[in-house]
C-alpha cells in the first residue's frame, strides 16, 4: 500500500476504536443511570418498579411531615390531587422543603409501597416548580374532569 | 423618566445594530470603502446606547423606582446598596441586558482594534458581529424588556432579591460567565468571515487567537467561579452537579478548548482549516443552546430562570437562523477553503488532533446527556433524569486519556517527531509518575482509580517541567535570558496544563479523602470527624439588614487545640419569606473545615453537616492557573502587530 494511504488507514482505524470505545461506554451508563419520574397516580396503580433507581415527586402534604426523635429520619407524603404516597428520607432536607411546596425525591420503592428517598430535590425559586412536578398535578387535574372511569386507560 | 430613556436608547441602538448588520457587507460586495469605514463608527454609537440604556436600568435599581416592574419583582430598599446594583442581573431580563452589553463590549473592543485588521476584513467581523447584536437585541425588546412600569399602583416596596443570589460570587459570577459566552461570538464573527471573504489563511488564525483565548480565560473563571459559589452558598458542599445549567457553560468551554488548539495548528501549519471554522462556529453554537437551556426552562435544573414559553421559542429560532445560516454558508464556501492534510503519526499536528478529537467526543457526551431528557420527553416515552453517575463513568476515561496526551504534545515538533525525543522522556516520566504514585495511594490507602488519577497528575508535572527546562537548557546563553525569551504563548500553555493538573489533584482527593456526615447535634455535643473534634457550643439570634437568622457556633479541635470557630447560619429572609442556609468554612490548602445547619428538629436539637474536604481549593486554584494561562496567551506580542496586507 501507498504509505499516505497507509497512514490515512491507521488514523481511520484508530479514529473507529475510539469512537467505538466511547459510543459503547455511553450506551453502557446511560443504560445504568436514566431515572425515569413517576406521579403518585401511577405509583398508586403500580407502574413503578421496584429496586431500580427513580424519580417521584408531587405536593407536599400538610401535616404530613413525621420526624424520628433521635435521628435525622424523617417521613412525608406527596401528593399530585389524585393519589398521594409515603416518602421516607434519612437526612438533612432542603431549605425550600416545607409543606404545600412540590419536591422531587430520588430512590427506589420499597415493597411496602414506600418510597425511600436517597434524595431530595427542592427548588431555588419559589415560583419555579420542577416541570414533572407540574405536569403530573396537570394530569391528575384534567382526569378528574373527564372522570375518574378513564384511569383505565391511562 | 429614566426607564423611558433606557427603552428608547435599546430601540435606537437596534437600529444602529440593524444598520451595522447590512452597511459593511454591502460595502464589502460593492468595493465600497465609505460604507466600509462605517462600520468602526455604527459599532461605538450602538454600544453606547446600550451602555445608556444600562446605566438606565442600574440607576433604577440604586433609587428603588419600583414603578419598574423588574426593579419591582427583584429588589428592595433594605438591600445592600451592592446588591441593589447586582440585583440588575438577578433575573432574566436585566441579565439578559447584561449580556448584550458586554457582547456590545466585545464588539467595541473589536472595533478599536480595527487597525490590527485588513482594510476589509475588520468592517465585515463587525457586520457578523452586529447581526448577533441584532439578534440578541430584538429578543430583549420584543420579549423581555426590563423598562416594563407598572403604574399607576406603584408597590410600596420590592419583591426582594432572591437570597441564593445576595452573595458576592453572583455579584462576579454572571459577568464573567457571560464575558467568556459571548467572547466567543467574535471567534465565530472570525469564522463567518472567513467563509463570506474566502480569506482563510495562518494570518487569519492569528488574528482570532487572542479574542478566543481572552473569551476562554473569563469563561474559565466564570466557571470557577460558579463552581465554588455553588460550593459555598448552596449549603450542600457539592463543588459540581452535571445540572443541565453548568453542563451549558462547560460544553463551550470545552468545544472553545478544542477550537484554541486547533486555531494554533492553523496558524503553524495551515492545515484543519475548514475544521477549525466549524469548530468555531460549533463553540459559539453550543453558547447559545446554554442560553436556550437556561432561560426557555425545558430542562429541569436548579439555576433555571422561571419559565417562559414564548422565550425559548424566541432563542430556538435565533438558534436556527444563526447556526443554520452559518452552516450553511460553510456547507456552500468550506471546499474553497479546504487544505490537503498529511500528517505525520507523531508531528505535533497528529497530538493536536487527538486533542481535537477527544474534546469533540467529550463535548458529545455531555451534550448527549444534558439533552438525553428532552428528546426522551418529546419522543413521549416519559419523563427522565440522567444521574451524575452516567458524566462521571463517561467522562472520566476520555478526560484522563486526554490529560495524559496533553503532557506530551509539548513535546512533539511540527510535522514530525524523532521517536528518540518523546520515549526517553516519557518512559522516565512514566516510571517516576507510577511510583511516586503507588506509594502516596499505599500510604494513604487510597483505591485503583486514584492511583491513576495522580499518576496522570505527576506525569503532567514532570513532563512540563522537563519540556521547560530542555527548552531553557538548550544553546549556550544560560538559563535566565532563555527562559525570558520564551513567548508567552508558550507560558499560558504550561500554566493552563499545570491548572489541569491541580484541578485533578483537587477532584481526586475531594472525592477520596473527605470525609462527610450528617448528624443531629444539640449545643453541647460534641463530633469526630477525620481527625478532628467539633464542638457545639451554642445557638444565638442575630439580626440582619434584610433577614433574621438562628447563628451557630461550633469550635473545632485537634489534637487537644483550637483550630477554628465556625459560625454557621440559617437566614430567614422576611419580604420573601425564604430560608437560607450559610454554611461556615475554615479554608486551607490541604483540607477545608465546613459545617452548615441544616433545619432545626425540636428545641434544642438541629440536623448539622459537618465535612472535612481534602483539597478542595485545589479544584478552583486550577482554574485560576487555566484562567491565567489563557490571559497570558492572549496577550502574547505576535497578536498585536498591524496588518501588512
Amino acid at each position: 500500500m501507498h504509505p499516505v494511504r497507509q497512514k490515512r488507514l491507521l488514523w481511520v482505524v484508530a479514529i473507529v476504536l475510539i469512537l467505538g470505545a466511547v459510543v459503547g461506554l455511553v450506551m453502557y451508563s446511560l443504560q445504568q443511570n436514566i431515572n425515569l419520574f413517576f406521579s403518585p397516580t401511577q405509583i398508586a396503580q403500580g407502574e413503578a418498579p421496584q429496586n431500580t433507581t427513580i424519580r417521584a415527586g408531587g405536593v407536599v402534604v400538610d401535616g404530613s411531615v413525621k420526624r424520628d426523635p433521635e435521628t435525622l429520619a424523617v417521613s412525608f407524603d406527596v401528593t399530585d390531587y389524585e393519589y398521594s404516597m409515603t416518602i421516607e428520607y434519612l437526612g438533612i432536607l432542603p431549605d425550600l422543603f416545607r409543606e404545600g411546596q412540590g419536591i422531587v425525591a430520588q430512590g427506589e420503592m420499597m415493597i411496602d409501597g414506600v418510597f425511600k428517598a436517597s434524595q431530595v430535590l427542592a427548588k431555588h425559586d419559589e415560583e419555579y416548580m420542577a416541570p414533572e412536578v407540574s405536569d403530573a398535578l396537570k394530569k391528575a387535574e384534567s382526569k378528574k374532569v373527564t372522570g375518574a372511569g378513564s384511569a383505565a386507560s391511562f | 423618566m429614566f426607564p423611558e430613556v433606557g427603552q428608547f436608547s435599546l430601540i435606537l441602538s437596534l437600529f444602529f445594530a440593524l444598520l451595522l448588520s447590512i452597511l459593511p457587507l454591502l460595502g464589502y460586495w460593492k468595493g465600497n470603502r465609505l460604507l466600509l469605514s462605517m462600520a468602526q463608527p455604527l459599532t461605538l454609537i450602538m454600544s453606547l446606547l446600550v451602555l445608556v440604556s444600562f446605566v438606565a436600568l442600574s440607576s433604577a435599581f440604586l433609587t428603588d423606582d419600583f414603578s419598574v416592574l423588574y426593579v419591582a419583582q427583584n429588589s428592595n430598599s433594605q438591600l445592600p446598596i451592592w446588591y441593589k446594583f447586582s440585583a440588575l442581573w438577578g433575573s432574566h431580563e436585566g441579565s439578559l441586558l447584561l449580556w448584550v452589553l458586554i457582547l456590545c463590549g466585545w464588539c467595541t473592543a473589536v472595533a478599536l482594534k480595527i487597525r490590527t485588521l485588513p482594510l476589509e476584513i475588520g468592517p465585515v467581523v463587525l457586520a457578523v458581529l452586529g447581526t448577533v447584536c441584532v439578534g440578541f437585541l430584538s429578543f430583549l425588546l420584543f420579549t423581555s424588556s426590563p423598562f416594563v412600569r407598572i403604574l399607576p399602583d406603584v408597590p410600596a416596596d420590592g419583591g426582594d432579591l432572591n437570597p441564593l443570589l445576595q452573595d458576592f460570587g453572583l455579584i462576579v459570577h454572571p459577568p464573567l460567565l457571560y464575558m467568556g459566552y459571548v467572547g466567543f461570538a467574535v471567534a465565530f464573527a472570525f469564522a463567518v468571515t472567513a467563509l463570506i471573504t474566502g480569506n482563510l489563511n495562518a494570518a487569519w488564525a492569528r488574528w482570532a487567537r487572542p479574542w478566543t483565548a481572552a473569551s476562554w480565560a473569563f469563561l474559565t473563571l466564570g466557571i470557577t467561579l460558579g463552581s465554588w459559589w455553588a460550593y459555598y452558598e448552596l449549603g450542600w458542599g457539592g463543588w459540581w452537579f452535571w445540572d443541565p445549567v453548568e453542563n451549558a457553560s462547560f460544553m463551550p468551554w470545552l468545544a472553545g478548548t478544542a477550537l484554541l488548539h486547533s486555531l494554533a495548528v492553523t496558524e503553524k501549519r495551515g492545515v484543519f482549516k475548514s475544521w477549525t471554522v466549524l469548530l468555531a462556529i460549533f463553540t459559539f453554537s453550543l453558547s447559545l443552546l446554554g442560553a436556550f437551556l437556561v432561560r426557555s426552562g425545558v430542562l429541569t435544573s436548579v439555576h433555571s430562570f422561571a419559565a417562559d414559553p414564548t422565550r425559548g421559542v424566541f432563542i430556538l429560532g435565533l438558534l436556527i437562523v444563526l447556526v443554520g445560516g452559518s452552516l450553511l454558508l460553510y456547507a456552500i464556501r468550506a471546499a474553497q477553503v479546504r487544505s490537503t492534510v498529511s500528517l505525520g503519526l507523531t508531528g505535533r499536528e497528529a497530538w493536536l488532533l487527538m486533542n481535537n478529537i477527544l474534546l469533540t467526543v467529550l463535548t458529545l457526551t455531555v451534550l448527549l446527556g444534558t439533552l438525553y431528557p428532552l428528546l426522551f420527553d418529546t419522543l413521549g416515552l416519559g419523563k427522565i433524569s440522567v444521574g451524575a453517575p452516567y458524566f462521571n463513568s463517561v467522562f472520566t476515561p476520555i478526560a484522563l486519556l486526554l490529560i495524559v496526551l496533553m503532557a506530551v504534545g509539548p513535546l512533539s515538533k511540527w510535522h514530525q517527531t524523532p521517536t528518540r525525543l518523546l520515549l526517553k522522556p516519557c518512559g522516565l516520566a512514566a516510571m517516576f509518575s507510577f511510583g511516586l504514585s503507588a506509594v502516596v495511594v499505599y500510604c494513604y490507602e487510597f483505591g485503583g482509580l486514584a492511583f491513576i488519577s495522580l499518576a496522570v497528575v505527576f506525569w503532567v508535572v514532570v513532563l512540563s517541567f522537563s519540556d521547560w527546562f530542555s527548552k531553557v537548557s538548550a544553546g549556550t546563553k544560560g538559563i535566565i535570558p532563555r527562559a525570558r525569551q520564551l513567548p508567552r504563548n508558550y507560558y499560558g500553555m504550561l500554566l493552563a496544563h499545570l491548572g489541569i493538573a491541580a484541578t485533578l489533584v483537587g477532584i481526586v482527593l475531594v472525592s477520596v479523602n473527605s470525609e462527610e456526615s450528617m448528624l443531629r447535634l444539640s449545643p453541647g455535643d460534641t463530633a469526630h470527624i477525620a481527625g478532628y473534634e467539633f464542638q457545639f457550643d451554642q445557638m444565638t439570634r442575630v439580626t440582619g439588614p434584610n433577614y433574621v437568622s438562628s447563628k451557630g457556633q461550633f469550635t473545632a479541635y485537634q489534637n487537644g487545640r483550637v483550630v477554628a470557630t465556625l459560625f454557621p447560619e440559617k437566614r430567614f429572609f422576611t419580604t420573601r419569606q425564604q430560608v437560607m442556609t450559610e454554611a461556615a468554612l475554615d479554608a486551607g490548602l490541604t483540607r477545608d473545615l465546613y459545617v452548615s445547619l441544616g433545619e432545626q428538629i425540636d428545641e434544642s436539637a438541629w440536623g448539622v453537616r459537618i465535612y472535612v474536604k481534602s483539597f478542595v481549593r485545589w479544584i478552583w486554584l486550577g482554574g485560576l492557573l487555566m484562567m491565567a494561562g489563557g490571559l497570558l496567551a492572549a496577550l502574547d506580542k505576535r497578536y498585536r502587530k498591524r496588518a501588512g496586507a
